[in-house]
């Protein structure tokens, strides 16, 4: 095993290790601060509660990620067909992105009836961003001299899109989507915090709220846990997407020789 | 007739810059000019003004025998990355909406023709810069055009890859019989590879002189080290030297 993998293992472990000595040496009381081995048992005792509450948040981030895909896709191809489009729309999407998530969610919690609706809104206008620039970037990255190709052989614009801008574009979307899996968490998650309520369906931000409320405090920690889990599953899921679709040819994907 | 004729034609880009100046020049059908220059004198712009890949901004460009297919080769490989070398030389079949297994078998046979058979399947980071700048010179050709216009493929090569690709491309020439015109900034190349040399000035670029390089073909490395070659060299020298000075 390389140093890469040994080397953080090894360090997780003596920080778990110290948080549990210490934890245990000064007597912190548990609704201050359980130690690792305590979240540990209770992730697997309130597993019942907590599995139902990711599978909702989960649920809500992938709708978020997957309607950002689209539009943030579509978008950008309306965005390079025509620049007047661009012109226009670009700037209310920047300043989408640079709202804080927070201070409009409980506009969107108020204006749309179904909470899970506006969850997803939520989630939504935090992740599209950085797929709609990203591509935008791409399609726009394409070498001029396989421009100049396409079109002395006459392609039709269609087919210069499907063979060449897109392909081109592709690298740029893949790293757009992994910030913005990462985002449609956060999204989905501080939406959740806004919302307060879960309704019958409630997510891990509704149980870490409940729990703080209940002084559970183990509990809020195992759902802390599994929160950054799905963060860091989503953010390998999509890092190994974006290296088996660039392996054989991006600079990105290739290993040193 | 010629298969091209170019009248006075100058082209100012939109920054105000002139690149080409009322260059006139005649294209015969099936020879091998080189149009020798420095750069900057709108070797390029005549190119792709031939290519009609830009409009000139005054003179005219005739087809007396009608607008041949052409190929491009242009100054990097400029090969699409994310696919094949079968599929990059395919593509201007693709373009044209032949089937498949047509433009398939043709590619195949088109990289062979430029000594890469067996290649096929890699993609252009697994090649050489000798080898992508075959691919690419493959996928020129494989519309069979009467017309092959080159912008300096070989200048960021090094001279052992030139040196092989320059006999390659000429002993090319003489089995398919297109016309081909090869920018360069190179004398020793437009010697080795032409029958008929034109020589531009500096910006804005027209043609200042023309040289018959009569040697006869197939041209080896033995041509490139006799005495003939240098005096010819020589010659190219001083009118591109004149060219540059005027």
């Amino acid at each position: 095993m390389s140093a890469r993998i040994v080397a953080p293992v090894l360090m997780g472990i003596f920080m778990l290790a110290l948080w549990e000595g210490l934890v245990r040496a000064m007597e912190i009381p548990t609704y201050i601060l359980p130690g690792p081995i305590l979240v540990a048992k209770t992730l697997v005792s309130d597993w019942g509660t907590l599995w139902p509450a990711l599978v909702v948040t989960l649920s809500i981030t992938l709708q978020a990620l997957l309607a950002a895909v689209l539009v943030g896709v579509l978008l950008a191809l309306l965005f390079s067909l025509s620049r007047w489009i661009e012109l226009s729309l670009f700037p209310y999407a920047i300043i989408l992105q640079v709202t804080p998530i927070v201070a409009i969610a409980p506009l969107i919690i108020a204006w749309v009836d179904d909470v899970n609706v506006s969850l997803l809104i939520c989630a939504w206008l935090v992740a599209f961003f950085p797929i709609l620039s990203n591509t935008v970037l791409g399609l726009r990255s394409v070498d001029r001299n396989l421009l100049d190709l396409f079109e002395l052989y006459g392609s039709s614009r269609w087919r210069t899109l499907v063979d060449l801008r897109l392909p081109a574009a592709l690298p740029y979307f893949l790293g757009g989507l992994r910030i913005s899996g990462g985002l449609a968490l956060i999204g989905a998650v501080v939406a959740e915090f806004v919302a307060g309520s879960g309704g019958r369906e409630s997510g891990l931000a509704y149980r870490i709220l409940e729990s703080g409320y209940q002084l559970k405090i183990p509990r809020m920690f195992a759902a802390l846990v599994l929160i950054s889990a799905a963060g860091i599953a989503i953010y390998l899921l999509l890092s190994l997407v974006s290296h088996l679709l660039l392996r054989r040819w991006h600079e990105s994907a290739l290993k040193e020789e | 007739m010629p298969l091209v004729r170019l009248r006075d034609v100058s082209r100012v880009f939109a920054n105000g810059v002139q690149a080409l100046g009322g260059a006139s020049l005649d294209i015969e059908a099936g020879e091998f000019l080189s149009v020798l220059g420095p750069s900057g004198c709108g070797k390029s712009t005549l190119l792709r003004l031939i290519a009609g890949l830009a409009e000139p901004s005054a003179g005219t460009i005739e087809w007396p025998q009608g607008r041949p297919d052409l190929g491009f080769v242009f100054q990097e490989p400029t090969l699409m990355p994310w696919t094949t070398a079968l599929a990059n030389v395919a593509l201007p079949l693709k373009l044209r909406g032949l089937a498949r297994s047509e433009r398939e078998a043709r590619a195949a046979e088109a990289l062979a023709g430029v000594g890469l058979k067996g290649f096929e399947k890699s993609y252009p980071r697994e090649l050489s810069g000798g080898m992508k700048m075959r691919v690419s010179i493959a996928r020129a050709l494989v519309t069979s055009p009467k017309l092959l216009l080159m912008d300096e493929p070989f200048a960021a090569l090094d001279e052992i890859t030139r040196r092989r690709l320059n006999t390659d491309l000429l002993e090319l020439w003489q089995r398919t019989h297109f016309t081909a015109v090869f920018v360069t900034h190179s004398v020793f190349e437009s010697v080795f590879l032409s029958q008929r040399i034109v020589v531009m000035s500096a910006r804005p670029g027209r043609v200042r002189s023309e040289l018959a390089i009569p040697a006869p073909y197939p041209r080896s490395e033995a041509f490139g080290t006799s005495a003939d070659y240098a005096a010819l060299c020589r010659l190219t020298s001083a009118q591109l030297s004149e060219a540059m000075a005027a």
